[in-house]
C-alpha cells in the first residue's frame, strides 16, 4: 500500500513495529512502532507518558516525511 | 476445429502507424501471419476469417472493436479466437487483451494471445485471458504460434492445460492443487541438497521480489501540508458499515473524523483478526492517532488533517490485493488534494 501511494507520488511516512517488513517491501519513510498491538501506544506507560510517546512518534513521522532520504527510525 | 484470428494493422498488411486510425475489417481465411499459424494448427483446424484493427482504432474504440469482434466470432462459429501475437505493442497488446476477455465472456469459447512480459496488456489481462510469453522479437514467431496452437487446441479439447513453465503462457497468478510422487520434506531435502551442490533447482513457489522506487518528495513544508492518517489495523466505525472481514480483505473504507478532536472508545471497532484488538478497542487513537495530529494541527506544525482517515484490514492479504487497495487509496488522497500520509500499520 506504502509503494503505491509513493508511486502515485504522495510521500508516506509507515509506522509499523515490523520495519523489517516494510523495508523488504520498499517502504522508503519507516518509523518503528512501539507493538503490533499497539503501534503508537504503549498500556504500560501513565497516560501523559503515553501520549507523550504518541506525539514523539508521529513526529518521528513528520520528520521523515520532511527528509530526502531513505529512513528507518 | 474453427479459429478466428485477430492482428493489428502491420501484421495485418494494411500498413505501418499511418494506418493506425483503420477501423475493424473481417477477412475470410489467414492473414499474415495467421498463415504459418493455419500451417501448425492440428489437422481439421483451420483459420475461418481474420479480423484486422489498427492500433489506435482499437484503443479509442474499445467498445467498438469488441462488439465487432464478438459479432464476427459468432457469425464465424468459431471453436477458439486467437489475438496477436503482440511482442512488445502496447496498443495491440491492451486491444488483445480486451478482446479476447470479451470473446471469452460473450461466446465462452477460450481464446489465446501472445505478448512480452513488459506489455502493459498482461498487467491487465493474465488473470482473464491466457496470454503466450512471446518475449519481444517477432523472430521468434513460429515458435509463439507452435506455443499458440497447442494450448488453443488443449483448451478446445477441454484438455488439461499444464504449469506456465512447461506450456509457455505467462502465470496468472492462480494455485492449481495436484497430485506428486514426494512428500514436501522429500522435495525440500532435495532442493537443498542441490543448493549445497551448487546445483540449479527450481523453487515451487515464485520468489516474489520487490523493486525500490524513488522516494517522492514533499511539495509542501509540513506546516502547510494536508496529511492523512492511513491504517492497515482494521479500525472501522461502530457497526462496521462497509463489512471489512478480520482476515483476506478486498475492501477498504473512508470514515470522516471531522471534528473530532480524538477517536472515543464508543465510536469505533476492529476488524482484525491478526492481533489482539483490546488495546486499540479501548484507545483508538493508538493506532490512528487523530488526538496528537489534532494538537500539532492547532499549534500548527502541520497544515491540516485529512477529514477521514483511511483503513483496511492488513491480515494474510495476497499482495496483489494489497497493491489494488493502496493503488484506490492513493487516488482518493490524491484527488482530496492529500500532501502526504502516515501510515499506521500492525
Amino acid at each position: 500500500m506504502t509503494t503505491e501511494m509513493e508511486k502515485a507520488g504522495i510521500p508516506v511516512a509507515q509506522v509499523t513495529p515490523m520495519t523489517l517488513v516494510a523495508e523488504t517491501v520498499g517502504s522508503n519513510r519507516i518509523i518503528r512502532g512501539r507493538s503490533i498491538v499497539h503501534p503508537l501506544g504503549d498500556v504500560d506507560l501513565a497516560p501523559e507518558e503515553e501520549h507523550e510517546l504518541r506525539r514523539m512518534l508521529v513526529q518521528r513521522a513528520l520528520d521523515a516525511l520532511a527528509s530526502e532520504d531513505r529512513t528507518t527510525a | 476445429m474453427k479459429v478466428v484470428h485477430y492482428l493489428n494493422q502491420f501484421f495485418g498488411g494494411v500498413g505501418g502507424e499511418e494506418f493506425a486510425d483503420t477501423p475493424p475489417n473481417f477477412l475470410e481465411g489467414p492473414v499474415g501471419p495467421g498463415k504459418l499459424l493455419n500451417q501448425i494448427l492440428p489437422e481439421g483446424s483451420q483459420i475461418v476469417g481474420t479480423i484486422v484493427c489498427g492500433d489506435n482504432y482499437a484503443v479509442e474504440n474499445q467498445q467498438d472493436i469488441v462488439s465487432f469482434v464478438n459479432a464476427k466470432v459468432k457469425e464465424a462459429r468459431a471453436d477458439l479466437f486467437v489475438a496477436g501475437p503482440c511482442f512488445n505493442a502496447g496498443r495491440y497488446g491492451m486491444s488483445a487483451g480486451a478482446v479476447c476477455e470479451a470473446v471469452k465472456s460473450e461466446s465462452d469459447i477460450p481464446v489465446v494471445t501472445a505478448m512480452s512480459e513488459e506489455n502493459p496488456g498482461v498487467d491487465v489481462y493474465r488473470g482473464e485471458v491466457l496470454i503466450v510469453d512471446s518475449g519481444s522479437s517477432p523472430a521468434n514467431m513460429r515458435d509463439v504460434l507452435v506455443r499458440i496452437a497447442n494450448l488453443g487446441a488443449k483448451l478446445a479439447n477441454d484438455e488439461t492445460v499444464g504449469p506456465p513453465s512447461t506450456e509457455g503462457y505467462i502465470p496468472q497468478g492462480f494455485l492449481r492443487t495436484e497430485f506428486v510422487e514426494k512428500t514436501a520434506a522429500q522435495r525440500l531435502a532435495e532442493m537443498l541438497m542441490a543448493k549445497l551442490k551448487g546445483e540449479s533447482f527450481e523453487p515451487e513457489i515464485p520468489v516474489t521480489t520487490f523493486e525500490p522506487i524513488p522516494v517522492p518528495l514533499m511539495t509542501t513544508e509540513i506546516a502547510k501540508a494536508k496529511i492523512a492518517l492511513v491504517t492497515d489495523g482494521g479500525l472501522v466505525p461502530r457497526s462496521n458499515p462497509d463489512n471489512l472481514p478480520r482476515a483476506f480483505s478486498r475492501v477498504w473504507g473512508a470514515y470522516s473524523i471531522d471534528e473530532r478532536p480524538k477517536l472515543l472508545e464508543e465510536d469505533f471497532e476492529v476488524a482484525h483478526g491478526g492481533y489482539d484488538n483490546a488495546h486499540v478497542q479501548q484507545d483508538p487513537n493508538r493506532l490512528v492517532p487523530v488526538d496528537v495530529m489534532r494538537e500539532m494541527e492547532r499549534s500548527g506544525a502541520i497544515g491540516s488533517l485529512h477529514e477521514e482517515f483511511l483503513s483496511t484490514t492488513g491480515n494474510s492479504n495476497p499482495l496483489e490485493n494489497s497493491r489494488r487497495i493502496g493503488r484506490e487509496m492513493a487516488q482518493r488522497l490524491k484527488e482530496a488534494g492529500v500532501d502526504a500520509v502516515i501510515l499506521t500499520s500492525t
